[in-house]
């Protein structure tokens, strides 16, 4: 099973990507299952649904949702084996800028909007940085110039990504994602393999419910900011 | 170097093979494609721009240099082949004109970036109704100054090839020299219009009907008479426009009087 592991900020358009890649998928007679990981809410399932895939949700709720995403990637694999399915995707919203979802043997693709500032690729990092394919979104409403400085930010901080500009409303660009999930070898199996960036640890009070702000409600893995070294402004 | 793009016939909307089976554009060229909304202009250019093998909706090939672009292209994806100005295009980036076409032309690696900028400022100015300072912020342009200095930095900046244009019709500015202008610089200017000068300003027009390639046609010497003649014609508008914008009324008749003794010549002419 090609496993494809497709990440990105708010509202850049992962799931229209993913739509328009899936139906050139179907078109070649490939079964593909969907799978969105959440943190409240979302309403992408019933998107996916509308292409008659099987599709699965994953609320985080009062768990950090990258670590419920880790923790569930061998019940996401089961699951999509038993629908037998030749590719599965797995849409991840909510994760922080600290956090990347790459992991090895996966199919990881990062999907960001030219509308988000020119400097903002460097503010992703990690998830853009481990990805194997960056796809940039909106493109058709901003300068060619700004297309050209904001792909080239992209190149430097990922070298060895493909850069793949696509328009989530009429799909152009979505063939070559398909191309791409295509010449990507499938996986035996997940389990054993390895997260490309390790996640932060995060064991303290906040963890377990405690909402009151001050020092005697904090406890276990708390880290303070060191005002002596930092900048004066 | 891109010599040549070559767009191979696929398939209609009805699944027939459509009438052009080849169609050719050398850089340097205009290609401007037209026909009526839903004709298939757009998928068109979708083929051209993601270098269709066979696999689009339409089945067409693009062929670079006579070569299929995997020969072309190693990996099967040359960055930056299709450079693109739209009508719906804006500048986003809070900053000065000068401060990001210096920007831009670090990104390309220009030597000169000082002498370029100018250049590119030069042609903005030339395209543009009202003149564009360096120091000007990008997102405060009006609409017209906006696409001139889009014009200038794919033809001086951006090294694609390839330009494609859409509709800039109503952007206001000075189209035919913008198009004069890209030619120059050897690039292929593929011409999405509903623009009749722009129609006849192109080295040839594809006609687009039920998603197909219907018509390919050079332009004519008479044509390119035709295209004079309304060129004319839409700078005694624009006087007249200027007219009635400075305040004046029109209570000689004269300015109309010209415009529709052209406009009577151009119609013979056309018929």
């Amino acid at each position: 099973m090609r496993f494809i592991i497709v990440a990105g900020t708010p509202s850049s358009g992962k799931t229209s990507a993913m739509l328009h890649t899936i139906r050139h998928l179907q078109n070649d007679g490939i079964r593909v299952a969907a799978c969105k990981i959440d943190c409240l809410e979302t309403g992408d399932d019933e998107r996916y649904r509308r292409l008659g895939i099987p599709v699965a949700v994953g609320l985080s709720d009062y768990i950090c949702p990258d670590h419920f995403y880790v923790a569930n990637l061998e019940e996401i694999w089961s699951w999509a084996e038993q629908q037998k399915a030749g590719v599965v995707i797995l849409e991840t919203a909510g994760l922080c800028h600290r956090c990347a979802p790459a992991v090895n043997g996966c199919l990881t693709i990062c999907v960001i909007d030219y509308l988000v500032g020119i400097d903002t690729p460097k503010k992703i990092g990690p998830m853009l940085s481990t990805a194997d394919i960056v796809a940039i979104t909106k493109g058709d409403i901003v300068s060619q110039a700004e297309r050209e400085v904001f792909r080239h930010q992209v190149t430097m901080l990922n070298p060895d990504a493909r850069v793949i500009d696509i328009n989530g409303l009429n799909g152009r660009g979505s063939l070559r994602l398909r191309n791409e999930i295509l010449n990507h070898s499938p996986l035996e199996k997940i389990s054993g393999t390895a997260l490309r960036y390790p996640m932060p640890a995060a064991i303290c009070s906040y963890c377990a419910g405690e909402t009151i702000v001050g020092s005697p409600y904090q406890m276990g893995n708390v880290k303070k900011i060191d005002f002596g070294k930092a900048e004066v402004c | 170097m891109l010599k040549k793009i070559s767009v191979l016939g696929g398939l209609d909307k009805d699944r027939r093979k459509e009438s052009i089976n080849r169609l050719d554009i050398n850089a340097g060229e205009v290609l401007a494609v037209a026909g009526p909304t839903g004709s298939g202009k757009t998928q068109l250019i979708s083929d051209i721009e993601q270098y269709a093998d066979g696999e689009t909706p339409t089945g067409r090939e693009i062929l670079i240099n006579d070569l299929t672009v995997e020969e072309y292209t190693r990996d099967g994806i040359s960055r930056g082949l299709v450079a693109e100005v739209s009508q719906k295009m804006n500048f986003v980036m809070d900053s000065s004109v000068e401060k990001f076409l210096s920007r831009h032309a670090k990104v390309r690696s220009i030597e000169t970036p000082e002498k370029k900028i100018a250049e590119v400022l030069r042609v903005t100015n030339e395209l543009a109704g009202e003149p564009v300072y360096p120091a000007d912020n990008l997102t405060m342009l009006s609409g017209g100054q906006a696409r001139a200095l889009m014009v200038g930095d794919v033809a001086l900046i951006s090294n694609a090839p390839v330009v494609l244009i859409d509709e800039i019709e109503n952007a206001g500015i000075d189209r035919l020299r913008a198009m004069e202008i890209l030619k120059g610089q050897g690039k292929i200017v593929l011409l999405v219009t509903h623009d009749p000068a722009l129609m006849l300003m192109s080295d040839q027009r594809v006609i687009m009907k039920n998603g197909g390639m219907y018509r390919l046609q050079q332009t004519t010497p008479a044509e390119k008479d035709i295209m004079k003649q309304l060129v004319a014609f839409e700078k005694d508008i624009s006087r007249l426009r200027d007219y009635i914008r400075r305040g004046e009324s029109i209570k000689h008749h004269n300015i109309l009087k010209e415009i529709i003794s052209n406009g009577k010549n151009f119609i013979t002419l056309s018929a």
